[in-house]
């Protein structure tokens, strides 16, 4: 869903002309502050809440993943992972969702026109409308975060609730996170808060504390504080170095339009060779 | 068409029918497919419906051309297999090129570029089904996402090698005068014959 201004866009997915962005707004950002987390999954609820979802009940595969992963109708996740860290348990609890990256793999992949929007916020917004279901986004995310739904095959993830912070509300999981975990502010902000964060855990022991801002996707606009960012695998398989696959920028590279020349070339080309050539003509006597 | 009784028959119905059914499914599955191909060519997708009603379909016409591809393909593969004077053919390709038809090496059923389109179109077509089914959402939506972007590199490479194979196809058809009542009647005369497969005449007129 998108309430923002149509002004203010920086990118649109399959689309070769620049976008409406004469409107430029103050780049975003939420911070997620995993040690801060509790795991109370309040998060969760406001996100379906504000978004009016309602997940069918799942069944229980375990472990405290409660649904046990992201889908079309459940846009935010808590993701626990039991870790052994120099012989002391750890609970490493991480809410995961989309990252909004500033280099956003789906909209590279996407070929519908507008169904993936980049804000001039950062915020990387699904527009259903225009989603033909083809499942492109999936394969180009870095994160694994797109569903499709089954009852309308859409594709859905969190929206970093563009609809509130398009007229100045936070989204929904930071207002409601009771800890202060979750905030919310400009990019730069949040950046520098996050790297005081990690200085404070520094201080009290987690000499790998650090701010995730994953570089390989041009930064994000979720981000994390985490206690181990030299190793955000422990994360229930947060990626070290996320970037776009180079498959998917292959496929949807410089490569495309050479490709779209040569078949439109090709054609051009016989087209002059006969008119050069000429055809190969059926001798008249041979035909009777 | 100027048709006499003493053409020589090429294809038959079957065959003639077959090729059809693909030349059809072809357009249908390569625009439709297209349509994703570029931005450029997104309009495409107004042939079909839409953009969802477009990635619906696009899938089912690929899996019936293969299917009927199979068809052609049993009948005709071992008149396509390569020989010697294909190679020397394929040496000499530039004369063709240039319209000197009369200096080529005697060719039988099918020369080499003919038989080279043919090859090129069964291992693209078969590229595009393996390939296409590993990205096909709507039955297969929870395979590994390796599989999904090898899946889409390679079906959109082999898409183009079979688009460019088909404009190979169809300008040799019109540029070869008498060639496409082969298709079209299933017959062609016998001075088509002797100028460009004169094996082929030999065989099946038995020299006379």
């Amino acid at each position: 869903m998108t309430m923002q201004s149509p002004m203010d866009v920086l990118a649109r997915s399959a689309t070769t002309t620049p976008s409406a962005s004469v409107r430029q707004s103050v780049e975003v950002a939420k911070l997620i502050d995993e040690s801060k987390c509790i795991g109370c999954k309040a998060c969760q609820v406001a996100c379906s809440q504000w978004n009016e979802l309602s997940d069918d009940i799942g069944s229980t595969v375990g472990v405290y993943d409660n649904p046990s992963n992201l889908s079309d109708e459940s846009w935010t996740l808590m993701r626990f992972a039991e870790v052994e860290t120099q012989g002391a348990l750890e609970w490493l609890i991480r809410k995961d969702g989309c990252m909004h990256c500033t280099d956003p793999g789906c909209l590279k992949a996407c070929p519908a026109p507008g169904a993936i929007v980049q804000y001039s916020n950062g915020i990387v917004d699904f527009n259903q409308e225009n989603c033909i279901g083809c499942g492109n986004c999936v394969t180009g995310c870095p994160f694994d975060i797109p569903r499709i739904s089954k009852k309308d095959n859409k594709a859905y993830k969190c929206t970093l609730c563009s609809d509130r912070v398009s007229v100045g509300l936070e989204p929904a999981c930071v207002k409601t996170c009771p800890t202060g975990a979750i905030t919310f502010g400009k990019k730069d902000d949040m950046v520098a808060y996050g790297n005081r964060r990690s200085d404070e855990l520094k201080d009290r022991g987690y000499k790998n504390a650090g701010l995730y801002n994953p570089s390989g996707v041009g930064g994000t606009h979720v981000m994390y504080v985490l206690k181990h960012a030299d190793t955000p695998e422990k994360y229930s398989g947060l990626p070290s170095n996320p970037s776009v696959s180079p498959l998917v920028s292959l496929w949807k590279g410089a490569a495309k339009p050479l490709a779209v020349a040569a078949m439109v070339g090709a054609v051009v080309a016989g087209f002059f060779h006969y008119m050069k050539v000429g055809p190969i003509a059926e001798k008249e006597e041979d035909k009777a | 068409m100027e048709t006499s009784s003493k053409d020589l028959p090429r294809y038959d119905d079957a065959t003639r029918m077959n090729h059809w059914a693909i030349a059809l499914l072809f357009f249908a599955a390569g625009l439709s497919g297209l349509a994703f191909f570029h931005p450029s060519l997104y309009f495409l997708t107004h042939l079909f419906g839409g953009g969802p009603w477009t990635r619906i379909l696009h899938p089912y016409f690929g899996v019936l051309m293969f299917l009927c591809f199979i068809g052609i393909y049993i009948k005709l593969w071992r008149d396509n297999l390569l020989n010697k004077v294909d190679k020397q053919w394929l040496g000499q390709a530039g004369e063709m090129f240039a319209g000197r038809k009369e200096n080529m090496p005697a060719v039988g059923k099918y020369n080499a570029g003919q038989k080279l389109v043919f090859w090129s179109m069964t291992i693209s077509l078969l590229v595009l089904l393996l390939t296409g089914l590993l990205f096909w959402h709507a039955w297969f939506p929870a395979l590994p996402v390796l599989a999904r972007r090898i899946g889409v590199v390679l079906h959109a490479l082999s898409a183009v090698v079979l688009v460019l194979t088909v404009i190979v196809h169809i300008y040799a058809a019109i540029w070869v005068k008498g060639t496409t009542r082969a298709m079209t009647r299933g017959t062609v005369s016998r001075g088509w014959a002797q100028a460009n497969h004169p094996l082929w005449y030999r065989d099946v007129t038995g020299g006379k």
